[in-house]
């Protein structure tokens, strides 16, 4: 099993997508709502003429030392990616900020890590609208 | 100079509070060593041979007169009375105890400092030209955009996880000081021919195990454009970069794999997303720390009293020889305190070193000093009626080492003295050459020379860019110095030549010193530099006289 985490903390998977591999999108052109796991090796410019059927898109994070996934997800919003994306794997605590700012809604990992890094810990990074230096240099709200 | 706002000031104090707060989760077991890890170097804590290090930022090179005080206080009281000034225009701090690091931090954030991506897989300090707003050549003072990058880079989201470290450079004037093209990006100020500001932007430089010049990836880049551009650098870069080898994952080889042409292709495309998400907020930011750095109030003053005093006494005249540069204010000049002196440790000051900087600073120079990439200390304005004070005044500090620029004046990295990658001695090589050249009284007479040492493949010396480049390796586990030749750091980047079979420990010195007599022999006049003679001449008659016994054997 696996924990989902969001700025409430450890919550429950309300939206209950049903992940595919990307290329389900090939064999059914007309598909839509489609929610789609990505490799973090994955180009999000390889999505770009399939971003409408999508709903979600969850971005593995093998090791949380690999920062691939911050890029892909920004670049997906970039490209006017509107719906869920969610980061998978090995993401700690402390990267929480990073990931809500750079395109993320939520984290998914694993049970064991869910334990070692209890709720109270990401709830300390529930905050990462707070200083933070990109929204002050980017466009005005 | 910049002085944080109540944003800088809250982001630092919150900064400090998640460090102390990471610190307590690694004992308690929340995270494991390696999710430690990059967490503690983000905020610059490594783990070196003996003991932790904290690498400071010092931003752009630039420090306030109580910056310098606190960093003697910070020396004095959980440190060892000194510290380490280096190459990135950084201090270092080679003996806390991990438990008193916050309050280092805590410390360094009372006076707008932070150790803050000095280290890790992160966007580090960003470094320019040590005479910035001083220097008689300049275009346009650099640190106000070195300090935009630094707000745009610290704590980016999407760049705390790079495949390697990512060194930034600026420099606003035509001869680079800020070795720019051995950098991840270059920024060179330049004007187009309408006369607006912009910069020559440089990819893919490096030193480390594979040296390589940067390449000019855009030649005229609008100054409004910097952020969206670097942005779109750094993110094609993370994509793209190797992470299957640390060794091939700087972008140096990221640019050399793919080619430039495929990385301006990616990089002008996400140039383009990029742009739209930068509407002018940060170009208005960036006018208001323009106005921080407004020059000084000059003053005007008669310096015949300093002409008197040049003639009157030999050592201040020799000092001013060579320690001073050429200021753009009339009467003013730019002093450069060496940190070299014969037989210490290069770039190592005491805490009451630093305490006398910060004084003089405060007293004659405007509040302001400097770092240099060569580990010296600068103060930028000095008006000339002052000089023979701060001269008197740092020759009672033992500060007054006239050799900035010459063959004492080595650029070493910690070497096998403190750094766990060394493979050999770095400072113990760097005193003895600066002494023995000290003996000799050749060194004046030698003249412009830049030895640079490193004590291992990283190239932390900046060995490959020495006219003269020293490598430490470790052959069989007996320490052996390989010699590269030509190499420079300036605008005219070139990766020194290496000379041929290493030197023992015992050989080294004496290698250096045939070299350099060679030289005084080989030279067209004594203006002609190490570095001219040996563009003239090439390799060959040097390498004679680096390996008489091979020279010997060819004429038989």
């Amino acid at each position: 099993m696996s924990q989902i985490i969001n700025d409430l903390g450890f919550v429950t998977d309300a939206q209950a997508f049903t992940f595919v591999e990307p290329d389900h999108l090939a064999a059914n052109a007309d598909a839509a709502s489609v929610a789609i796991d990505l490799p973090s090796d994955a180009s999000a410019d390889d999505l770009a003429q399939n971003l409408s059927q999508l709903s979600a898109v969850r971005i593995d994070f093998p090791s949380f030392a690999d920062g691939r996934g911050f890029t892909i997800a920004k670049r997906l919003r970039e490209l006017g990616f509107t719906g869920h994306i969610r980061a998978r794997g090995h993401v700690i605590a402390d990267q929480y900020a990073m990931a809500r700012r750079s395109g993320f809604d939520d984290v998914e990992i694993s049970d064991d890590l869910a334990a070692r890094q209890p709720q109270d810990q990401w709830l300390a990074r529930a905050n990462w609208q707070a200083h933070d230096y990109q929204s002050r240099l980017k466009r005005r709200a | 100079m910049y002085s944080y706002n109540d944003f800088d000031e809250a982001f630092v104090r919150e900064r400090v509070a998640q460090f102390s707060a990471q610190v307590e989760r690694r004992i308690d077991g929340s995270l494991t060593e390696d999710e430690f890890k990059p967490l503690r170097l983000m905020n610059g804590l490594y783990l070196q041979l003996h003991a932790y290090m904290l690498r400071v930022a010092v931003p752009y090179g630039t420090l306030s007169a109580p910056q310098m005080r606190q960093l003697a206080y910070i020396a004095d009281t959980w440190d060892k009375g000194y510290g380490h000034f280096t190459t990135r225009q950084n201090i270092q701090y080679n003996w806390p105890e991990l438990k008193d690091v916050p309050a280092m931090l805590s410390a360094l954030a009372d006076v707008g400092m932070h150790a803050i991506q000095t280290s890790g897989n992160t966007i580090r300090n960003v470094t320019a030209d040590q005479f910035a707003g001083a220097a008689a050549d300049e275009i346009e003072d650099p640190r106000p955009v070195a300090e935009l990058l630094r707000q745009w880079s610290t704590d980016h989201p999407e760049f705390q996880f790079l495949p390697r470290k990512f060194k930034i450079a600026v420099t606003g004037s035509s001869t680079d000081r800020a070795v720019t093209k051995a950098h991840d990006i270059g920024l060179r100020m330049v004007r187009n021919d309408a006369g607006e500001p912009g910069f020559e932007v440089i990819i893919g430089g490096g030193l480390g195990r594979t040296p390589m010049v940067g390449k000019i990836v855009r030649d005229f880049l609008p100054k409004a454009d910097l952020l969206p551009y670097c942005e779109a650098i750094v993110s094609v870069y993370n994509v793209l970069g190797r992470r299957d080898n640390k060794y091939k994952a700087r972008i140096k080889i990221t640019v050399h794999e793919n080619g430039l042409d495929v990385m301006r292709d990616k990089i002008e495309a996400a140039f383009a997303e990029k742009k739209a998400q930068f509407d002018g907020v940060d170009q208005e930011m960036l006018a208001e720390i323009e106005q921080h750095f407004a020059a000084p109030a000059f003053k005007t003053a008669d310096t015949s009293g300093y002409e008197a005093a040049r003639l009157a006494n030999p050592a201040f005249r020799s000092w001013t020889d060579t320690n001073l540069a050429a200021h753009r204010a009339d009467g003013y000049s730019i002093v450069s305190i060496s940190i070299k002196k014969h037989g210490a440790t290069p770039g190592d000051a005491t805490s009451d070193q630093m305490g006398v900087m910060a004084d003089l600073a405060e007293k004659y120079g405007h509040g302001e000093l400097r770092i240099s990439h060569e580990q010296n200390v600068i103060l930028p304005h000095v008006h000339q009626s002052d000089l023979h004070a701060v001269y008197s005044a740092l020759r009672a500090a033992d500060l007054a080492t006239a050799n900035i620029g010459l063959i004492s004046d080595i650029i070493a990295c910690p070497g096998m003295d403190y750094c766990a990658l060394a493979t050999a001695r770095s400072i113990p090589v760097a005193q003895e050459i600066a002494e023995r050249f000290d003996e000799l009284k050749l060194e004046h007479e030698v003249g412009p020379l830049k030895i640079k040492i490193s004590g291992c493949i990283n190239a932390c010396g900046h060995h490959h860019v020495g006219h003269i480049g020293i490598l430490g390796l470790d052959r069989a586990g007996v320490e052996s110095y390989q010699i590269t030749l030509g190499g420079s750091g300036m605008e005219d980047a070139t990766i020194g030549e290496r000379a041929g079979r290493g030197f023992s420990a015992d050989e080294i010195v004496p290698a250096i010193e045939r070299l350099v007599l060679g030289y005084l022999d080989l030279r067209h006049d004594a203006d002609e530099t190490f570095l001219e003679a040996y563009r003239r001449l090439g390799a060959a008659p040097f390498k004679a006289v680096l390996y008489p016994s091979d020279a010997k054997a060819d004429a038989a």
